[in-house]
């Protein structure tokens, strides 16, 4: 059992002063293996912060980020499952599912991982995940009127990956989770 | 050498001690003979040897109470014996005479004052003029140590016959306003004992003495338990007899270390309440207590006098009614009725005043004092509070510049305070010398409260919601939104600098009102302060404004049109024009690639509102910047992205207007430096030509023109793609081109047939097969490969799908 964070869209101080309270106390150090951020942190700050949940940190960058040496994509393999990051501001049309999906094929990945829309998406795609965690702290987006705090926990267990979203609704953290199970151990395959 | 002789002196004394205890047991076991023979002469004879070993002067005042209690445990037996008249045959009253025939005054005075016990009990006399009688002839001691156990002696064996109310000594003659006369005399005449052991002289001889004193003090102390302790001392008497007759004799003595110890005393020995209602002289007496340099040994140079720390006295005084209001809620109308408040500051006051001397430190721990005081007991009543800020202000005035750091850290606790207790920032901010105070911070302090302001508001997650509270928080906070003067941003650390800037960005959001016009005043004012900051900190702070503003145009986009139809100023039009002339002045720092993406921001949420020209006019301005002052290539990627992707996202615009600034984004793409960067960036723009919805499509002659222009940006790409394989990877342009195909084939266009799909799927496969020079490539390209396997997937869906891909030929 690998437990994995992804988040991202932060935009501290830019647009919001700091994650929710109720995310910052579930978010304890020594419970993650590892943290996927899609960028726009903003500062350095939320950097450092991040890392103290977990040392294994890695992040791409977004448009606002203070720090410009986040690389654009980045790659990486946890148990049977091959990782994609991506911020997504990059790929036009933003939030174009079939896009992303291209980005996906030229990562060559299982779970694709971008931000950008600040809105939590999960997609089965082409027997592979494309997910979106949001914006961990309910930023304004002009793409997305109507931002809940969001963030998304993957349980990475063998062939199978659970995902689980916290959204926070009117001041609740409500959970929902997502099952996904890889065909074979070979790259993705139809 | 010191410390031998001084080991030799405990050595010298401890053998003195050992003389003078053999000295009593010596006589005590023949006066327990005569005890036995019931002979008085030789009792008497005895008792006296015993009591002279009292008389010297060699001892330590440690030293001496062990000898003293080995004395006073044989007075206790020889008193028994005074009482039986049968065993001695006189009468207590001759015998009161008789014991005054004694050779030497010390043991007269401790053998009188054990058979005055006897008379006392006897009830012969009253014992109030028996107590007189004592407590006057006991003046014939006058050596400190000596004169002190003895009036001791005296307090102990007449304690039980104070005529207080209820005891077997009360009566006509006797009443409680004797014993309590009785026992002031006896304090003060102790006390008076107690000062004549001056410190002075060199080091250790006065460290010595202190010592010495310090040792003695409760002996002088205890006078005032008892008259604690009385019964039938009520507020009244302590009011018009007790208090005055003991300050008058604490002031009077004029030695720092009584005073302090005796008020101290004072204040825990009697009730809250006492102290409550005697506020007035208690205080009064604190502001006569000596000071450093006021005594007349201040002609020697050489010694440092101790001043009274009039302070703690008062520290302590106030803690204790500060505990006393906390601890029922019926007694707060006492402190109102005393007017507490007043008298507390009032006498704060005049200490400072009058101790010139005083440095300022010393008026800020007291002002913090009060604070606590007030705040504890009156916290509702911001008008103390502000009070106290005020004489600080006033205090803080009448120095130049403040320069003691420790008195900057009072004044630091002096601010913080009614943040944490309130905490409520706006609380806080209606303290009208708050910001008085601030500005007599140095910069550095001012910032660092500026900081725990922010700090406090963060942490409480306060919301300020008028623009008159945030014009006031920012004026407090104003050495971190500007250079104040004489002070060098240039000076500060680079990562303290930032950290600064970013919690005012943090600020900014903490800042909310559901009221759009409010909102908009607070926005203005926020404004107003943000722009004198200067270049290096314009950077941080624009940011978080205008994504405050342009929620705020989104909340009242969402609300609709205005329903009263009244003139207000909260309008997203209103507001566009605010941000334009805001994101403007980021062209001074400059920094176009944070600007541009600003105005993206606007340009989209204009659309949204169906602001047209605003969301033109945003465009222009970001691509004003890209044209004049972006120039980094890498930077520029990004920039025409982020325009393409916000460009593909609006449908305000007509025709014109789109086609214009279609046509230069297509034109930027086409002309950035790397071939590859060239090739993903006009792919990109086909998206513009092709809107999926049908919906958001204003004209019907438009759809038409979107249906040839993706195949025209394509055809484009392709070209350049093709135009670099001599690069290795070329072919990496070419497959982007290809799924791009497949999506608007997809799609639906028309304009893509199967075989365009077919030649082009046939001509990467042949560069793909062989490089330049006709030698078999080792490699294929993953992104192609992985293209033709999800062909190879569509084509299995079957309906319409596998029907379009089946015309396709792997």
């Amino acid at each position: 059992m690998v437990l994995v964070l992804a988040l991202g869209d932060l935009h501290v101080p830019h647009r919001a002063a700091d994650l929710p309270p109720k995310f910052k106390s579930m978010l304890v150090p020594g419970k993650i293996q590892h943290i996927i951020c899609t960028g726009n942190l903003c500062i350095k700050e939320i950097h450092d912060y991040l890392k103290t949940i977990c040392p294994d940190l890695h992040i791409v960058r977004g448009e606002f980020d203070e720090d410009a040496r986040y690389p654009d994509t980045k790659t990486l393999t946890i148990g049977q499952f091959k990782l994609g990051l991506c911020h997504g501001h990059q790929v036009i049309p933003w939030g174009d599912l079939d896009s992303l999906a291209m980005l996906q094929r030229q990562l060559d990945v299982d779970i694709l991982v971008t931000g950008h829309t600040h809105q939590f998406t999960a997609y089965k795609h082409e027997g592979g995940v494309v997910i979106n965690p949001g914006s961990a702290t309910g930023a304004y987006s002009s793409i997305n009127q109507d931002v809940n705090p969001s963030f998304v926990l993957m349980d990475i267990d063998g062939l199978r990956v659970v995902v689980y979203v916290y959204e926070l609704i009117d001041g609740e953290v409500k959970v929902d989770k997502i099952d996904f199970k890889k065909a074979s151990t070979s790259t993705s395959a139809p | 050498e010191e410390e031998m002789r001084r080991l030799a002196g405990v050595e010298d004394e401890e053998k003195w001690l050992a003389e003078g205890i053999a000295g009593i047991q010596h006589n005590a076991f023949f006066m327990h003979r005569a005890l036995d023979a019931n002979n008085l002469r030789e009792v008497l004879k005895y008792s006296a040897l015993m009591l002279s070993e009292l008389r010297t002067s060699k001892l330590s005042p440690q030293k001496y109470y062990d000898l003293y209690m080995r004395a006073f445990d044989q007075l206790r037996q020889l008193e028994v014996f005074f009482k039986d008249e049968s065993r001695h045959g006189l009468p207590v009253v001759d015998l009161y005479e008789l014991v005054q025939h004694a050779g030497n005054i010390l043991p007269r005075m401790y053998l009188l004052c054990t058979v005055g016990s006897v008379y006392m009990k006897s009830k012969q006399a009253p014992s109030k003029d028996v107590l007189k009688d004592l407590v006057e002839m006991c003046r014939g001691v006058q050596h400190p140590i000596r004169g002190l156990f003895l009036r001791s002696y005296l307090a102990q064996v007449s304690r039980d016959k104070l005529p207080e109310i209820g005891s077997e000594y009360e009566g006509d003659a006797n009443t409680v306003m004797d014993a309590v006369e009785f026992v002031l005399q006896n304090f003060t005449e102790m006390n008076k004992l107690w000062v004549r052991i001056q410190h002075q002289g060199p080091g250790t001889v006065r460290e010595k003495q202190e010592k010495e004193r310090n040792e003695l003090r409760d002996l002088v102390g205890k006078n005032l338990h008892v008259l604690g302790q009385i019964e039938g001392v009520d507020l009244e008497m302590y009011k018009e007899t007790v208090l005055p007759r003991v300050l008058e004799q604490v002031v009077n003595c004029k030695d720092e270390l009584a005073q302090y110890y005796l008020m101290e005393c004072i204040i825990q020995v009697f009730p809250d309440e006492y102290h409550l209602q005697t506020l007035e002289t208690l205080l009064a007496a604190c502001t006569q207590l000596m000071v450093g340099g006021l005594s007349v040994l201040s002609v020697l140079p050489s010694t440092i006098l101790p001043t009274v720390d009039t302070k703690i006295v008062l520290t302590q005084l106030m803690d204790r009614l500060s505990n006393y209001a906390a601890s029922s809620p019926d007694v707060l109308h006492e402190f109102l009725q005393v007017e507490a408040f007043a008298k507390l500051s009032n006498a704060i006051g005049k200490v400072i005043e009058t101790q010139i001397e005083m440095p300022i430190i010393g008026a800020m721990t007291l002002f913090v004092s009060l604070l606590t005081f007030t705040l504890r007991v009156h916290p509702d009543r911001l008008d103390y509070v502000d009070q106290i800020l005020g004489a600080c202000v006033v205090k803080l005035s009448s120095v130049p510049k403040l320069e003691d750091a420790r008195a900057m850290k009072q004044v630091v606790a002096l601010l913080s305070a009614p943040l944490e207790k309130y905490n409520d920032i706006v609380t806080a901010l209606t303290l009208s010398n708050y910001p008085r105070v601030m500005d007599h911070l140095d910069d550095g302090t001012n910032k660092v409260m500026a900081m725990l302001i922010i700090q406090s508001i963060m942490k409480n997650n306060s919301c300020i919601s008028t623009a008159d509270k945030v014009e006031v928080l920012f004026e407090l906070i104003k050495g971190l939104i500007k250079d104040l003067d004489g002070t060098d941003t240039e000076e500060l650390d680079e990562e303290d600098f930032q950290e600064e800037q970013n919690s005012v960005a943090r600020l900014i959001h903490m800042l909310d009102n559901e009221e759009p016009e409010e909102m908009l005043k607070i926005i203005c004012v926020v404004r107003k302060h943000l722009m004198t900051g200067g270049t290096r900190r314009l950077p941080f702070t624009v940011p978080p404004l205008v994504f405050s503003a342009l929620r705020l145009v989104r909340q009242l986009d969402s609300q609709g049109g205005d329903i009263t139809g009244e003139e207000v100023s909260a309008t997203p039009r209103k507001i566009f024009q605010i941000l334009n002339q805001t994101i403007e002045v980021l062209s001074s720092v400059p920094c176009p690639e944070l600007a541009l993406r600003l105005y993206l921001q606007c340009a989209e949420a204009a659309s949204d509102c169906d602001l047209e020209p605003a969301a033109y006019e945003f465009f222009t301005q970001a691509f004003i910047l890209y044209e004049e002052e972006i120039a980094d290539s890498k930077a520029q990627v990004t920039a025409i992205h982020l325009i393409i992707g916000t460009l593909q996202r609006i449908n305000v615009f007509g025709v014109e207007n789109r086609d214009t600034l279609t046509h230069k984004a297509t034109g930027y793409s086409a002309r950035l430096l790397k071939k590859p960067d060239q090739c993903r960036a006009v792919y990109a723009c086909s998206h513009l030509f092709w809107v999926d919805d049908i919906d958001g499509i204003k004209d019907g002659e438009r759809h038409l023109l979107f249906h040839y222009s993706p195949l025209l940006c394509l055809r484009r790409a392709l070209r350049i793609a093709n135009a670099a394989q001599e690069m290795a990877n070329a072919t990496r342009g070419s497959s982007g081109p290809v799924t791009l195909y497949i999506y608007f084939y997809e799609k639906g266009n028309p304009h893509i047939t199967p075989s365009d799909l077919q030649s082009l799927i046939e001509l990467i496969n042949t560069e793909m097969q062989s490089d330049d020079n006709g030698n078999r490539r080792t490699h294929s390209d993953p992104f192609f490969t992985s293209t033709l396997r999800y062909i190879r997937f569509q084509k299995q869906k079957g309906g319409l799908i596998g029907d379009k891909y089946d015309l396709i030929k792997l």
